[in-house]
């Protein structure tokens, strides 16, 4: 163990951990909305997340960029970020929906049994990431420098990066959104109710269907951004990226309170932090069984995640 | 009714379909007797054709493949049959497809496994069957150590990489500190593990990291490095990672030389990070450039793969051509041809090969050369390291 | 033809008929299934069908083999998941504590060597104790949380276990365990579990298969089957009418643990050197893709899940349309056929009589969408 490695890099440990776990936690988002309506692991939310990674990148070589291309100027800068944002998003969020129409509505319509849709879910994720592993050869691709990371805000002998406040700036930006729509607008309303109880919300008029579609989509949106910000921290993607960081992230939704919006942006910080803790303290191969042993210690004594959980009766 | 007729109507077509998709079952075999000229036979190739450790497979079954078609060529007819068994890279599935390959008594020679941990697997199956092996690229020491008297590694151990990578470390690089990391894998651990050894005082940190696929943010260990002032890191592991670690590195502003074995020579690495960030990354191979490879090996290769050779692109094309050569002078069962293997001292475009005892490369053809990354994103020969 | 093809259905199709013979029938049909089963390895000389199912590419007993523990682990996982209603997304754990508790104890590479070295046969007991323990040490803490909340712990625990066979000298991560003794026995001065032949390991195999059956079958109809019925419809109801839900809970971890830990224990004797590289996550959530596909709850549900998910993608070797190469694409076909046979079939391709009972239940109790 190494005390005074940790202590050292204490500082630049954090703020680099804040930034993956910023990323961990739009990306739990997801998990976290289906599992509040549905009471359903997305298993294949993992791959949604991979679309976005690679949607970007396909439209970024539009531009010509690619992996060795020089960094863009501000505004050149501006307008790849926004296409690739767009793409991401687009290809994230229909992603999401089809997966939903495809794999769990004929479901839904028999009223399976939850298993099934978790068995389907794993179906979906492995059908989608071994036809994107197929197609890339299983090579990984390299992300063209969009933003070069520069250091903007020194304290002591910590550097922050502008790519890290754009990533953490942006998650909590889109978490503020997110949190806003759900308990302040209308459709957002369908949603608490559809999670709180589905079968009185159909009677009381909601649109179940609907409600459902849009919530798969609003998680794919999340993943989508999350893509394009893993793009750009890790600078590579490849077909198992979404299994990765998938774990991470359902980690991280679970730590937090699964079902609970807040609860998700918590664990994902959190974890993200941790892990980083731990990689500097036991070495970077213990980092991912360090967040499953903080799980285990956490659900042991708050059995529904830090912040408990339900969607619908969260604050409202 | 309806119900019942599409039910038999689905359970014919997928009957229909699979005795359709039987009939293009690829590699039939035929048993028709070995002809003359030493013709009939075949010879095969063991190791990863898919999967996530394809790429090395691949580049090995190319070489493989092109030197048995040269030969066929020579002889002006189809003498010697390629067959190809397709392990995965994986130790789990190597026995099973090592007994269907022992199963086809036509094959007397294997070229393969590429990996150390299916050559631990399947081996013993070969070596019950008898079947020489030669490997072009299995590094890891303790598969000579096993009493296998198939078995033949056509380049050098881990034990050579090791000090080659540390006596560049300090005496071309002329490094003060340096960091040493690894993947954990058999062959990046043990390659770390010497290079510390041998760097002694020189090491002012050290990490592991998770392997291939199983880590993608790699910040703490950039960290570690960074703090840790070292102007060099030693990273024992392959490519897929070091690209990774190589663009992370450079966007964290380290301006240090990242330095690795043999499983880091691969376009692959700057694929990942990017041409301007590989730029000066070296790593060490028991190889020789296959610039230098005699003959028109270069030019044959991507005349008929439509790519460059690959690492160990070259030893497996030698490997083919030894077993030919043996062959050709009349060793046309496996006994004869692994009798011929002991005694072969074999001129081939990479090196000279000459076997000891247990399968080893003679150690006084043992070559380690340092590559370079360039700017067109290849490891380009930079010096031969000189070991003793 | 419609009309007695429904009637047949409305008496409980193939399984029902079977019901409605005399024992003598029924017992002559296991028999013969079980023979059938025996001679699968020699199925390549039945003509014409057996050239269809037979593997290219990798040995046709060797797959077999695979076939065999995949079974034994769909099985065990069975108990969990199917009986008891414990959502285990990290079974593989157990399989790496049987495999690794065997390597240790006989493989000239573990350190225990010295003290050890013991012969494949001698380990067994004690690799399987090992397993039971590991199912305890997981379930004790954990079994408190719910539904997903468990699967995820589990998910972490098979994780942690392959983290730390990769990263602790003791497990010796990616170097693995070599010459790992095969299980005893010899024919005529032949070993009969050598290296080149897997049709003995196949039997052995089925014979362990059977033998879980039969105790799976006996534990199922007992008081301990009754009671994980009740904790699996509604586990409230079961503590409030008495049944010890944890104890029974427990149990169901610790024989799936079992079971699993003889799927490892088979597979370091066939294999004869394991690596961390076989124990990943992927693996766990295969097996469990398996069981719900097969029809979890029921015994012949699990098998054939067992079967699909280690011969789809072995038979998909060597398989070629047009020019493009099946095998590649394995693993994407694979899950199509997974969404294909779930939208289908919900309850599983031979569900439990009981769940797809209940089954209808749900399905005529659908909310309006």
């Amino acid at each position: 163990m190494d005390f005074s490695g940790l202590i050292n890099d204490f500082g630049p440990l954090t703020v680099t951990g804040l930034a993956q776990g910023a990323i961990i936690a739009l990306f739990a988002l997801g998990y976290t909305l289906v599992y509040g309506v549905l009471r359903l692991i997305n298993f294949a939310h993992s791959e949604v997340f991979l679309l976005g990674t690679y949607a970007c990148l396909i439209v970024w070589g539009w531009f010509g960029l690619d992996q060795n291309s020089a960094p863009p100027s501000v505004g050149g800068m501006l307008l790849y970020m926004a296409v690739g944002l767009l793409a991401a998003i687009l290809v994230s969020g229909l992603a999401a929906l089809t997966v939903e129409v495809i794999a769990y509505r004929p479901l839904r319509r028999r009223n399976a049994p939850p298993l099934a849709f978790l068995i389907t879910a794993i179906g979906a994720s492995l059908f989608i990431s071994e036809l994107v592993g197929v197609a890339t050869h299983r090579n990984q691709k390299g992300v063209p420098p969009i933003i070069l990371a520069k250091p903007v805000v020194t304290i002591g002998d910590t550097t922050i990066t502008n790519l890290q406040i754009l990533i953490i700036v942006l998650a909590l930006v889109m978490m503020f959104a997110l949190d806003r729509f759900i308990n302040g607008s209308r459709l957002g309303r369908g949603i608490r109710a559809v999670a709180q109880n589905p079968d009185s919300a159909a009677l009381m008029g909601v649109n179940k269907s609907r409600v459902i579609a849009l919530v798969f989509l609003l998680g794919g949106l999340m993943a989508g951004i999350a893509a394009v910000m893993y793009d750009l921290k890790i600078g590579v993607t490849r077909y198992d990226a979404g299994f990765l960081l998938g774990i991470d992230a359902f980690t991280a939704a679970v730590l937090g309170g699964i079902g609970n919006l807040r609860g998700a942006l918590l664990g994902g910080l959190l974890l993200g932090v941790l892990q980083n803790y731990a990689a500097g303290l036991f070495g970077s191969q213990w980092l991912h069984a360090a967040s499953f042993v903080l799980l285990v210690v956490i659900l042991l004594f708050r059995p529904t995640g830090l912040l408990g959980e339900s969607l619908g009766r969260a604050r409202a | 009714m309806r119900q019942v007729l599409a039910r038999a109507i689905g359970g014919v077509a997928i009957i229909g379909l699979l005795a359709g998709a039987a009939a293009c079952n690829s590699g039939s075999s035929s048993d028709d007797t070995a002809s003359e000229g030493n013709c009939g036979y075949k010879l095969a190739f063991f190791g990863a054709l898919t999967g996530s450790a394809a790429n090395l497979g691949v580049n090995i079954e190319q070489g493989f493949e092109l030197a048995v078609e040269q030969y066929n060529k020579a002889k002006g007819s189809e003498c010697i049959t390629v067959a190809k068994f397709d392990s995965q890279g994986e130790a789990s599935v190597a026995p099973g497809v090592a007994r269907s390959l022992v199963a086809d008594k036509k094959i007397i020679g294997i070229v393969g496994p590429p990996f150390s941990g299916e050559s631990e697997a399947a081996d013993p199956i070969f070596e019950a069957a008898g079947i020489p092996t030669i490997t072009p690229s299995a590094t890891r020491t303790s598969l000579s150590s096993k009493g296998w008297k198939v078995f033949h590694r056509a380049v050098a151990n881990d034990d050579a990489q090791g000090p080659a990578a540390a006596a560049y470390i300090k005496d071309n690089l002329k490094a003060q500190k340096v960091f040493v990391a690894d993947d954990q894998s058999a062959y990046g651990a043990g390659l770390a593990d010497v290079v510390k050894s041998k760097l002694g005082a020189l090491v002012v940190a050290t990490d592991k990291t998770e392997g291939d696929g199983k880590q993608a943010d790699f910040s703490a260990l950039v960290q570690k490095v960074q703090s840790s002032g070292a102007t060099a890191l030693f990273y024992g592991g392959y490519y897929t990672n070091a690209g990774i670690i190589r663009k992370q590195l450079t966007a964290a502003g380290w301006k240090g030389t990242l330095l690795g074995g043999d499983g880091m020579k691969d376009p692959g690495l700057s694929k990942a990070s990017g041409v301007a960030a590989a730029v000066g990354t070296v790593v060490t191979c028991p190889c020789s450039p296959p610039e230098a490879a005699g003959g028109t090996f270069v030019n044959d290769y991507k005349a008929k793969w439509n790519q460059d050779a690959g690492t160990y692109s070259d030893v497996a094309f030698d490997a083919a051509n030894i077993f030919l050569q043996g062959i050709d002078a009349g060793n046309t069962t496996t006994t004869k041809l692994n009798d011929y293997l002991k005694t072969v001292n074999y001129k081939g475009i990479a090196n000279t090969y000459k076997f000891t005892e247990t399968g080893e490369l003679d150690p006084s053809f043992i070559k380690v050369w340092a590559f370079k990354f360039d700017s067109s994103g290849d490891a380009k020969a930079d010096v031969e390291i000189k070991t003793s | 033809m419609s009309e007695t093809a429904s009637s047949f259905r409305e008496n409980g199709g193939v399984r029902g008929w079977l019901g409605r013979q005399p024992i003598w029938v029924r017992w002559l049909l296991i028999l013969a299934g079980t023979v059938a089963a025996f001679l699968l390895p020699y199925a390549e000389h039945v003509p014409l069908i057996g050239p269809q199912i037979v593997t290219e590419g990798v040995d046709w007993s060797s797959a077999l083999f695979e076939i065999s523990y995949y079974v034994l682990l769909a099985l065990g996982l069975n108990v969990v998941v199917g009986y008891a209603g414990l959502l285990d997304l990290g079974y593989v754990g157990f399989f790496a504590v049987g495999a690794y508790g065997t390597a240790l104890l006989t493989s000239p590479d573990s350190i225990l060597y010295e003290d050890t070295g013991w012969k494949w046969l001698m380990a067994v007991p004690v690799a399987l104790a090992l397993t039971m323990v590991a199912g305890v040490l997981l379930g004790w803490p954990t079994l408190r949380l719910r539904g997903d909340y468990l699967a995820i712990v589990t998910l972490g625990f098979a994780e942690i276990i392959r983290i730390v066979a990769t990263s602790t000298t003791t497990l010796r991560g990616d170097r693995g365990f070599a010459s790992i003794p095969h299980p005893p026995g010899s024919w005529g001065g032949e070993p009969i579990f050598g290296v080149t032949d897997a049709i003995p390991y196949f039997w052995l195999g089925l014979v362990i298969i059977i033998l879980v059956i039969l105790g799976v079958r006996n534990l199922d109809r007992s008081r301990v089957g009754r009671s994980w019925l009740a904790i699996r419809e509604d586990e409230e109801a079961a503590e409030v009418m008495g049944v010890r839900t944890f104890k029974y809970k427990l149990w169901a971890f610790a024989i799936g643990a079992f079971i699993g830990g003889l799927g490892g224990v088979l597979f370091a004797g066939e294999q004869s050197f394991i690596n961390s590289q076989t124990f990943v996550l992927q693996f766990s959530i295969l097996v469990l893709a398996g069981v719900v596909m097969g029809g979890s709850g029921n015994m012949a549900g699990a098998i054939l899940g067992g079967v699909l998910i280690s011969y789809i993608p072995n038979r998909l070797r060597g398989l070629s349309v047009g020019d493009t190469d099946l095998y590649e694409y394995r693993f994407a076909l694979f899950g199509l056929a997974i969404i294909v046979i779930m939208v289908l079939r919900p309850q599983g391709l031979i569900p439990s009589r009981r769940r797809a009972m209940e089954l209808k239940d749900r399905e005529k109790e659908v909310a309006p969408q």
